[in-house]
């Protein structure tokens, strides 16, 4: 299995490559379309901010390569949010796999003030597909995000912060991505890495 | 729902882990990356590495550690202790670790906070901030509480966090070691005024200790070091006690 992790100019890509290793797996870390359209599967992390990721991804032709992809692809936490269409962090255009706009978090809810970023632990519920088998509704996965994505069709799972109920991962044909670290989130992240490495595919 | 944490704090000297540490059967209970993992299976939600060397050699060795902490953890830790610049920001993160905490290199340069948020992101940047309650109110210190900066706790927390911190680990002087709770008017006045996270750190001494810093404090998380190390407190029996009070911890 050749495992491909997106090398471009958003942080924390190493937890994934150390991740990665705990399940098994030596992932290729490159930024060519060649050796990307290659790999079985794909994984495109990050933490970063969402201008200056998409004036990167432009620059280096990623942007139309990873719109190309036809293996499964995961994206994480700023990875998720570039996968959708636009997002309000600096009013930019994204790479449109996700038909939603990504939302920065209200900074009050009814039960009063909202912090932001989102920072910890909380749960995700409502889970669909394969990527999240042997975990259940109300398993906990750590968080860091300012900006979320909306309910929608491609939701397969959902957590609520700050008074919003959101999509705290989306699937759609191919494409795959939670907002959530599963790199970072203890055993239950460990599994939806392998759960994903383990996609049936064809 | 977001869940409070519970941090466990390990000092670092020369890739050593010191105080003694007798709380479970390691190998190698100096070994701060055994420590580290077994922190993480009893439950810990997030770890917290304090370089307390001041060499060279000793940044080198602590660097070392932090590669193998995040070769063998899976669960977010913060590294601090000896971050003057950018570029030491720069190579711990590059180490794997997520975030890093800054005491009085911030007071000294605060710019360094707005730097670190824009380069690294806000996430990245933790204020630790060490406080007295003097007779003329709340007061930052620095150099390991031996000096007096005069800057408020409540107004520099605030300005801290409009430079960019992403969180702010506050730590009472009166109440570390002392094991009587934690300032929770203090931590509550933090944590209301503020708009983003609040770590409690310093003066736990028992289970209820932590109900009321997150009841009565308002904190988003809380810090321990020795009720840990010593096992006078178990993270599975403290996390069970808090789901029982009816706090969401994640078990």
């Amino acid at each position: 299995m050749n495992v491909a992790v997106v090398k471009y100019n958003a942080g924390n890509i190493c937890s994934v490559i150390n991740a990665l290793h705990r399940i098994g797996v030596e992932p290729t870390v490159t930024d060519s379309p060649t050796e990307l359209a290659a790999a079985d599967r794909i994984i495109f992390p990050g933490q970063g901010e969402a201008v200056n990721t998409m004036v990167y991804l432009h620059e280096k032709g990623l942007d139309d390569v990873i719109r190309g992809l036809k293996q499964p692809v995961l994206g994480i936490c700023i990875g998720q949010q570039l996968l959708c269409t636009h997002s309000e962090e600096g009013n930019t255009p994204c790479l449109g796999i996700f038909d939603s706009c990504v939302c920065r978090f209200p900074s009050t809810s009814p039960e009063g003030k909202v912090k932001i970023p989102q920072i910890g632990w909380n749960t995700i519920e409502d889970l669909r597909t394969p990527l999240f088998d042997g975990l259940k509704d109300g398993d906990f996965v750590y968080f860091v995000h300012s900006f979320y994505v909306p309910d929608s069709a491609a939701a397969i799972a959902h957590t609520t912060y700050g008074g919003v109920t959101y999509a705290s991962a989306l699937h759609h044909r191919n494409f795959y991505a939670t907002q959530f670290h599963p790199e970072k989130s203890g055993d239950v992240g460990l599994r939806i890495l392998h759960n994903f490495i383990h996609l049936c595919h064809d | 729902m977001l869940a409070k944490r519970i941090i466990p704090c390990l000092d670092v000297k020369d890739g050593r882990t010191v105080k003694g540490i007798n709380f479970v059967n390691l190998r190698d209970a100096g070994d701060p990356v055994e420590l580290g993992k077994a922190y993480s299976e009893q439950g810990a939600d997030e770890l917290v590495f304090l370089d307390i060397a001041a060499t060279h050699e000793g940044r080198k060795t602590f660097t070392d550690m932090v590669s193998r902490v995040a070769a063998a953890i899976s669960i977010p830790f913060t590294v601090g202790g000896g971050i003057h610049e950018l570029a030491d920001v720069a190579r711990l993160l590059e180490a794997g670790a997520d975030k890093v905490s800054l005491n009085s290199a911030a007071l000294r340069n605060p710019q360094l906070v707005n730097d670190i948020a824009e380069r690294f992101g806000s996430q990245v940047c933790v204020a630790a901030i060490d406080a007295r309650h003097d007779a003329d109110g709340w007061y930052c210190y620095v150099n390991g509480g031996r000096i007096r900066v005069e800057r408020t706790l409540f107004d520099w927390a605030r300005e801290v966090a409009n430079r960019g911190a992403g969180e702010i680990l506050f730590t009472s002087m009166d109440h570390d070691g002392v094991k009587q709770g934690f300032p929770n008017e203090a931590l509550a006045r933090l944590s209301d005024e503020l708009s983003i996270p609040v770590i409690a750190s310093g003066g736990a001494g028992a289970k209820e200790h932590f109900a009321d810093a997150f009841r009565l404090g308002h904190a988003d998380a809380a810090l321990a070091a020795s009720v840990f190390h010593f096992g006078e407190i178990k993270i599975p029996e403290l996390k069970q006690y808090l789901h029982n009070e009816g706090i969401c911890v994640r078990l």
